[in-house]
């Protein structure tokens, strides 16, 4: 059952995936998009990493996209009646680059001989404590990274007169 | 494990692949050129959390929570640079920002 739901999840992330990025107009895209990073989320649920799943949610889905949506409002990019896909001889070479990348990994994916493992169950207990214990620098260095972000942009922000 | 591993590597290659895709069609629009990158780093998330499954360690789960946190930091910042480019030009097209200076 968690089989079959892991690869119709990952069909609709596929498809919401190659719908967003051929869609013309922004917004539209970016809510394509939104409902590929859900299915996302349900996969990363399947595959034992409920926090991530719900991160994934709050903050790629909500946050980030929601931040995308509110710059394109206020750049006021979002007319139907200027949004143009680029012409279709922009989008050969893309395509054939990105399709040699994927047969490679594809091959390389199919060819990789998985041991079987028989792990337990990561609880979110686990995921804290490595977190936290292992890599407390990262956390440190991350929080550190997230202020010079926000430094940065109201540097740029900023009205000039 | 509910899949094999290499499915999920094969997804998330799909998902970089489009990702790519997107990043370098999109010269006309920053905004979508940006998604392309958000679309590439969910793969790479996508692979930390398959492997951290795999092998039964929370490590790859706590380096996909890394690499959130370094999306939204990019993201606050490439949209601001946005913004800024906005006001300057007044257009959103990659071929219009040539010059280092002005």
């Amino acid at each position: 059952m968690e089989t079959y739901l892991f690869y119709i999840l990952a069909t609709v992330t596929v498809i919401g995936t190659i719908l967003a990025i051929t869609e013309k107009h922004p917004v539209h895209a970016i809510v394509y998009l939104v409902t590929s990073f859900f299915s996302l989320a349900s996969i990363f649920f399947l595959l034992s990493a409920p926090l991530i799943a719900m991160f994934e949610v709050i903050i790629y889905a909500g946050a980030v996209m929601v931040l995308f949506m509110f710059v394109i409002m206020m750049l006021d990019l979002g007319r139907a009646d200027e949004a143009k896909r680029p012409p279709l001889r922009q989008w050969f070479l893309p395509v054939i680059l990105g399709g040699i990348i994927l047969v490679s990994i594809g091959v390389l994916a199919a060819g990789y001989v998985t041991t079987p493992h028989a792990p337990g169950a990561i609880t979110v207990r686990d995921f804290a404590v490595t977190l936290f214990r292992k890599y407390g620098v990262a956390v440190e260095i991350i929080s550190m990274q997230l202020l010079f972000a926000v430094v940065g942009a109201l540097y740029l922000g900023r009205r000039r007169p | 494990m509910i899949v094999p591993l290499a499915h999920v590597l094969i997804l998330a290659a799909i998902l970089f692949g489009l990702g790519l895709v997107c990043t370098l069609v999109w010269r006309s629009n920053v905004i979508m050129l940006l998604i392309g990158i958000e679309i590439m780093l969910n793969a790479a998330m996508l692979v930390f959390v398959g492997g951290s499954n795999h092998w039964g360690m929370a490590d790859g789960q706590v380096f996909a929570l890394i690499i959130m946190a370094m999306t939204s930091a990019e993201v606050s910042l490439a949209l601001a640079l946005v913004v800024y480019l906005h006001r300057r030009k007044n257009t959103v097209d990659v071929d219009e920002f040539r010059e280092l200076q002005d």
